[in-house]
């Protein structure tokens, strides 16, 4: 887990040990804010950067901060990157920081986050760090863009509404209506709609990686083409 | 006398699941009748789509879980559950609503938790729920009943079979009608603040029946009818239903208060309106989600008839039957842990904390 190889830390973020799917940290804003695809893209954003800016700032100081205040720096690290992103936020979406409202700061407490610093930032160099970093905001970022596309579909009937919220102008008009005359869903749009989705996507998860595995062991166990008599002498070639 | 020749247990009665959900379904016949005498056609297209809908949803399921689709479709607990909810609907609601119920109730309320018998929520009340919340304004548009020309002679009331049709499966294309929906007795008790008792009865709002909620007062008998036949043909325990109407008559009677503009209605129109009797008898005591002793059992149906009240008076929704087992589903297990009953070989039962495990 504690590679240092960047496919490894690639392939950890994105899949094996994903935030949301697999570790399961961080599910308060996940299960909160994602009931459309632009609040999860933009709270995906938000915890992309505050990820890897700790990440960067934990692995600077690694060997400065003896283990007793740890927490309390790493926890100090976070918060006063996630105040620059809130200013940020402010500054140029803010309908979006709006709609987000109270999980903005709360992504302080995202534990993805605190635990991507203590369990590999304080103990590795400042590019896996930093590569770690961004990937596991990726992994989290992408599993809440998921999330907020299924809600939104089930719960509008459409996709991508309000995209210019977060991207400016030029995505007005990037709303798809997939189903016209479409009931909403309260339910869907409602935090119980979150949870239902996020187990079905995280058995989904499993089920593929059952499949793989499965696959990969009858793969395995094929037996050798030829003969089968025992050799009793001589060397095996 | 033939023996037969087997090992034990040797149990020969006919309390095999399937006979026990046809007696249910059969129970529900009085309940059927009168609703469809007042309504019209509605309940019965309710019914008959949501047990193609679980039906289809419970062979789905079931193919994919790789288990016996035949065997499982024939022990009619599906149709059991399809039956509950599409009597808990309003008649004529459109028919991809009946859809999302049903197929959420068996999928997510039944199947995802491992099928009969694992579910820890009642699934007819989940789907019940999930639609509610989702769609409050189609779940709360009850069609007036016949009769209702006598007392408000500008409403009109039972649709024919076309007309019922098409506003069930083309629910787009019927212009709205007036004069077609009326408020239901509980919904009008709840939400009236300046009249009293006696002048609500005066106001021709068809409100207060002879013996509780108008109209309703006869869906509610015929539930009670056929609960009743239930109890004596053993297929029910009374614990639950009593433990429920006691509850709520209880309730009702402490904070009845009068005839007055703030009255909550008497304890007569809390058992004979909404849904009580139908929750009373084929809700509440759903073997599988409730609580399992006999004292468990009261205490859970005491439970479910507090909670209706206290959401029928003071809470957000007129009538609260799904709610309240929802959330006494959730106390089952609890119940259950504090209701052990004594086991042979002991002297006082062991439960709750003081159990040795």
């Amino acid at each position: 887990m504690a590679s240092t190889k960047f496919s490894e830390i690639t392939a950890d973020g994105l899949w094996h040990n994903n935030p949301g799917l697999v570790q399961l940290l961080g599910l308060c804003p996940l299960l909160g804010v994602s009931s459309t695809a632009v609040n999860a893209l933009g709270l995906g954003i938000a915890t992309i950067l505050v990820l890897v800016g700790s990440n960067f700032a934990v692995s600077v100081i690694r060997s400065a901060v003896t283990d007793a205040v740890r927490l309390p720096a790493f926890v100090m690290i976070i918060a006063a990157l996630t105040t620059c992103i809130e200013l940020l936020m402010q500054a140029f979406t803010y309908e979006l920081y709006q709609i987000l409202g109270i999980f903005i700061p709360l992504i302080v407490t995202n534990c993805a986050i605190l635990g991507r610093a203590d369990t590999y930032a304080s103990k590795n160099a400042i590019l896996p760090s930093v590569t770690d970093g961004f990937m596991m905001g990726l992994g989290f970022a992408l599993v809440l863009l998921v999330l907020g596309m299924l809600r939104e579909l089930v719960g509008y009937g459409s996709l991508f509404g309000g995209m210019d919220l977060l991207l400016g102008p030029m995505a007005a008009d990037w709303r798809i209506v997939v189903f016209p005359n479409y009931k909403e869903v309260l339910f869907v749009i409602l935090p119980p709609g979150a949870f239902i989705f996020m187990g079905l996507l995280i058995a989904l998860k499993n089920g593929i990686d059952a499949h793989v595995k499965e696959r990969a062991a009858a793969n395995a166990a094929k037996p050798a083409v030829g003969g089968k008599r025992v050799r009793v002498t001589g060397t095996i070639g | 006398m033939a023996l037969v020749r087997i090992t034990s247990p040797h149990a020969r009665g006919n309390n095999r699941t399937q006979t026990i959900m046809l007696w249910v379904l059969g129970a529900t016949l009085p309940g059927v009748a009168v609703m469809t005498w007042l309504f019209g056609f509605g309940t019965l297209i309710n019914i008959l789509l949501a047990s193609c809908f679980a039906l289809a949803a419970e062979a789905l399921i079931l193919r994919l879980r790789k288990r016996p689709v035949v065997f499982f479709l024939s022990d009619g607990s599906a149709l059991v559950t399809a039956w509950l909810l599409a009597l808990a609907l309003p008649p004529y609601v459109p028919w991809w609503l009946v859809l999302v119920g049903t197929s959420f109730a068996i999928v997510f309320g039944k199947q995802l938790y491992g099928g009969l018998g694992q579910n820890p929520f009642n699934p007819a009340m989940v789907g019940y729920v999930v639609v509610l919340i989702s769609f409050p304004v189609e779940m709360t548009t009850w069609p007036a009943w016949r009769g209702i020309e006598q007392a408000l002679p500008d409403l009109h009331s039972v649709l024919g079979l076309l007309e019922a049709l098409q506003r069930v499966f083309l629910p787009g294309s019927v212009p709205t009608i007036d004069g077609w929906t009326l408020a239901t007795p509980l919904d009008v008790v709840k939400n009236n603040s300046s009249l009293t008792m006696d002048e609500l009865a005066a106001s021709g709002q068809p409100v207060f029946g002879s013996l509780g909620g108008r109209a309703w007062e006869w869906v509610n008998i015929a539930y009670l009818l056929g609960g009743a036949v239930l109890i004596y043909k053993r297929v029910l325990s009374w614990h639950a239903p009593a433990g429920m109407l006691l509850a709520l008559g209880l309730m009702s009677l402490l904070f009845w208060g009068g005839s007055g503009s703030d009255s909550n209605g008497s304890p007569m129109f809390h058992l004979l309106s909404g849904a009580t009797m139908l929750g009373a008898f084929f809700i509440v005591t759903d073997p599988v989600s409730g609580a399992t002793s006999s004292l468990g059992r009261i205490v859970f149906g005491a439970g479910v008839g507090i909670l209706v009240y206290v959401i029928r008076a003071w809470g957000g929704y007129p009538d609260a039957v799904a709610f309240a087992v929802l959330l006494m589903n959730l106390a089952a297990p609890t119940i259950d842990y504090y209701t052990t009953p004594r086991t042979y070989g002991h002297r006082k039962a062991e439960r709750g904390m003081g159990k040795a495990d």
